[in-house]
């Protein structure tokens, strides 16, 4: 093992787990000026080589997973439709395309594409989830959302809005559990290819998942094989604490927007069966703190407004942030799921600057440790739901006896 | 002077769900593992085809009340397999089939205007229909599609999708900094669609892609299969044995396409089309009868029997005789989830057809279900098969062939080594793309609107 330089005198540089890190790619970045900044490619969001380079820095930077954002409307400003402004990033490719697009480019990071639960089929999300997995050879995982916006509402035609969001959570967590369930309605070892009898796969190891719920039903089995991780992570963004039940039933990551230490262990305490809760932050970063808050008002400025967040919005240095991720460690949380204000500044400065920083304080890897996103988030793989138990050593029938 | 070479089209269709594929060869890799894609695609690619070719199946097929398990079985999802095939690919075309009952509009067109973008205008749509319960078991829409509203839906799900395809024109994204202005359109993507099938409007959320619209297959032998296809789609896959079948076919399809102001070469006649090569024709031919032996074992041969028996047959020898007995009457209930039995549309009768054939050639049930469900078929040396290719395509019986090969992930591997250089040689096939996008492959112009061109169908 290298000896690493002695951790800096810096709070918070305690021994600990080691934080997990993910990054948020939405647009040109979060802040809505952010598409006018230098570097930032706004001509190029559409195209396959701006997101393939984006995944290509977050991997050079050792973070567990991209999160794509996805919509199945236009962007807006106004809860109930399109807000006719022509300053901001409108338009979006699918989220999945997306990071399936990506996936044979990279060899490391989770690609962790949004799926809208309220207007998709759950058989659809599960083989398309579990051949992004196969594609990225195990590093799929899904960010699963709802949509209450009547805009969409109109594109599918099939609901009435307005929308109860107690019902639509419901309903995601079913479709997450159709999901799941779907991915192990296959075990792993199906398929057989048994030449003397002629059978391809054995049937007694493929399941109908027979799911009954107000919204859908589902019979499966599920038409793609058990994806390689058996069951990819699952996540899903609560900015509401009415949003924990749904997190605690349905996710594998919940990622909570707490502003302080204290809202952070209220979170944790709320999510005892959740395997990860991670911090959501809104970053912009640079060598100095008040470099940072002058960028941020030149992004206010441009925008005509101060920037506001569901997040806490954190402008300062990587290791200010650093501190802060290691004191609402402290607080409970497994990592972050970071979101940069400008993607062409903001990235690089996570990649080159915070990870960096993390690593003097042992707190963030400093290379990868594992091959699938389970493993780097260190989830064991599961076995099937469906897959008998191991049979106990046969003690009758031996032709020997 | 006698008129030019017509050019061919090649494509290649990875095989699914099927018993093409001969699973057991010690040559057989995974069907599933994107390494097996990834090693197709790029043979397809580097043999100069227009396109790679994704069949779809959305419940695994049931016989006698249990999952079918002779078959190879299980595929992936298709609009990831392609997105991630467009990465590893510069030319090819990326074609999927997208059940048109079993999803809607908006999320499809949506997806298909995004593989275009990411593939830099690669994306084709081989839209198909179904109506089946047995399938929408595993949909929220169910299985309540009555069969005769399904070409009705594909036509107004292919209109509404062809609107939001439609919906930006690739004028709205300015994306200028000093300005400010991201869109020159206030309110881009705005569409309005009132049907039968489809009531939605709203705002599309996807500029218009480098193609406009992805290239639309369509399939199907039907009458309305076929006029569907005149009316609305790029290419046409076809299925018939015989020189002058194809013929028929290709001069019935071509002379609908007046109808709708469009001129023969606007669709493209595309039959699927196996393959055994050998280094004589000797060879080849020994090795197609061992193909063919492997494809249909004798276990096979009983199971597809009893798709137009419609009966359990399993007591019957396959080396023996037909059964005696008649099909039962009645909607098919052995076999769920295949096509191949609603083609059996009189069972009574194609059972006095094939016991009579089979007692006058001296068939044993096997033999008979081998010789019943050979596909056109190119079986020979590398210039045989060339000249087989070549001689249905000058005569006007097809405008080239989906290829599907028996072997899985290799299986196009000799055919581009061998075969393609021959053709290039006589002058009928690319040497080199001519462009980036699919329609450039295909000699396809630029799409137009495709609702006013499906409004005569109505009348």
């Amino acid at each position: 093992m290298p000896v690493h330089p002695s951790p800096s005198h810096s709070p918070g540089s305690a021994p600990g787990p080691a934080l997990h890190l993910a990054v948020a790619l939405d647009g040109a970045g979060w802040h809505p000026a952010a598409w006018r900044e230098p570097g930032a490619d706004a001509d190029r969001l559409f195209t396959a080589g701006y997101w393939a380079a984006l995944v290509a820095e977050a991997e050079a930077g050792l973070l567990d997973f991209v999160t794509f954002e996805d919509s199945l409307s236009l962007q807006s400003t106004d809860p109930a439709g399109p807000d006719g402004r022509t300053d901001l990033v409108r338009g979006r490719l699918d989220a999945v395309l997306v990071a399936a697009r990506v996936a044979p480019l990279s060899r490391h990071i989770g690609l962790v594409p949004s799926v809208v639960a309220t207007h998709t089929e759950p058989f659809h999300v599960s083989k398309a989830l579990a051949t992004l997995d196969y594609v990225s050879r195990g590093r799929a995982g899904l960010r699963i959302q709802i949509s209450e916006r009547p805009d969409e509402v109109g594109h599918f035609g099939r609901r009435t809005a307005p929308l109860d969001p107690a019902e639509l959570y419901g309903e995601a967590a079913d479709h997450v559990e159709v999901v799941r369930r779907l991915w192990d309605s296959w075990e792993d070892d199906a398929e057989i290819r048994d030449a003397a009898t002629g059978r391809f796969v054995d049937r007694a190891k493929l399941h109908y998942i027979d799911f009954e719920g107000p919204r859908f039903s589902v019979k499966g089995p599920s038409i793609t094989p058990r994806p390689p991780q058996g069951l990819p992570p699952v996540s899903a963004l609560a900015s509401d604490v009415a949003v924990y039940p749904f997190l605690a039933r349905s996710a594998d990551i919940g990622y909570v927007t707490a502003r302080d230490a204290g809202e952070v262990r209220a979170a944790v305490a709320a999510l005892p069966g959740t395997p990860h809760v991670f911090g959501e932050l809104t970053v912009f970063l640079d060598e100095q703190p008040a470099t940072a808050e002058r960028r941020l008002q030149r992004l206010d400025a441009a925008h005509g407004a101060a920037y506001t967040s569901d997040a806490r919005v954190f402008a300062g240095t990587a290791a200010d942030l650093a501190d802060l991720l290691l004191e609402w460690r402290e607080a409970g949380l497994t990592g972050f799921r970071l979101r940069p204000g400008v993607l062409a500044h903001d990235l690089p400065a996570i990649t080159r600057g915070l990870v960096p920083e993390l690593q003097r304080r042992g707190a963030f890897r400093r290379s990868y440790e594992a091959s699938s996103l389970r493993g780097l988030l260190g989830l064991a793989r599961p076995a099937s739901r469906y897959a008998a138990a191991p049979a106990a050593p046969a003690a009758t029938a031996s032709p020997a006896a | 002077m006698s008129k030019p070479l017509k050019q061919i089209h090649l494509a290649a269709h990875f095989p699914g769900v099927n018993s093409t594929t001969v699973w057991s060869d010690p040559a057989a890799g995974s069907q599933i593992d994107f390494d097996s894609f990834v090693h197709f695609a790029r043979t397809a690619e580097r043999a100069k085809f227009d396109f790679l070719f994704l069949a779809e199946g959305l419940r695994l097929r049931e016989q006698g009340g249990e999952i079918y398990d002779l078959d190879v079985v299980g595929r992936p999802d298709t609009f990831t397999v392609l997105a991630a095939l467009a990465a590893v690919t510069e030319h090819l075309g990326l074609a999927g089939t997208i059940n048109s009952t079993f999803n809607e509009p908006y999320e499809v067109a949506r997806q298909f205007a995004s593989l275009d973008h990411l593939s830099g205008g690669r994306a084709a749509w081989n839209v198909v229909t179904s109506w089946d319960a047995f399938t929408g078991e595993n949909f929220r829409r169910g299985g309540f599609l009555p069969r005769e509203e399904r070409y009705e839906r594909a036509r107004e799900f292919l209109d509404t999708a062809g609107e939001l395809f439609d919906a930006w024109d690739g004028g709205e994204i300015l994306a200028d900094p000093v300005s400010g202005e991201f869109l020159r359109d206030a309110s881009p993507g705005a569409f309005a669609h009132r049907g039968e099938q489809f009531d939605i409007s709203g705002h599309f959320n996807v500029l218009r892609s480098p193609q406009g619209r992805p290239v639309i297959f369509q399939a199907g032998d039907s009458d309305e299969g076929r006029e569907f296809a005149a009316a609305a789609a790029d290419a046409i896959f076809g299925r018939y044995g015989t020189l002058e079948e194809g013929r028929a076919f290709y001069a019935d399809v071509k002379g609908r396409l007046g109808r709708y102001g469009r001129t023969p070469d606007e669709l493209k006649i595309l039959p699927a089309a196996t393959f055994v090569l050998g280094d004589t024709d000797a060879e080849a031919r020994e090795l197609a009868r061992e193909v063919r032996l492997q494809q249909v074992s004798g276990a096979t041969a009983i199971k597809r029997l009893e798709h137009v028996w419609n009966r359990d047959l399993s007591g019957y020898d396959p080396d023996g005789p037909l059964p005696d007995i008649d099909p039962l009457p009645g909607e098919n209930t052995i076999a769920l989830g295949r096509a191949s039995v609603r083609m059996h549309r009189d069972p009574v009768a194609v059972a006095r057809e094939w016991r009579e054939r089979a007692a006058a050639e001296g068939l044993s049930i096997r033999e008979l279900v081998i010789e019943t469900t050979e596909r056109q078929s190119f079986v020979g040396s590398p210039l045989t098969v060339a000249q087989g290719i070549d001689a249905l395509v000058q005569a006007d019986a097809a405008d080239g062939f989906i290829l599907v090969p028996h072997l899985t992930p290799g299986g196009l591997d000799a055919f581009a080594d061998t075969v393609v250089p021959l053709l290039q040689e006589r002058g009928v096939f690319r040497r080199e793309y001519d462009g980036p996008t699919l329609r450039d492959h295909l000699g396809l112009a630029a799409p137009r609107a495709l609702a006013p061109a499906l409004a005569p169908a109505r009348g």
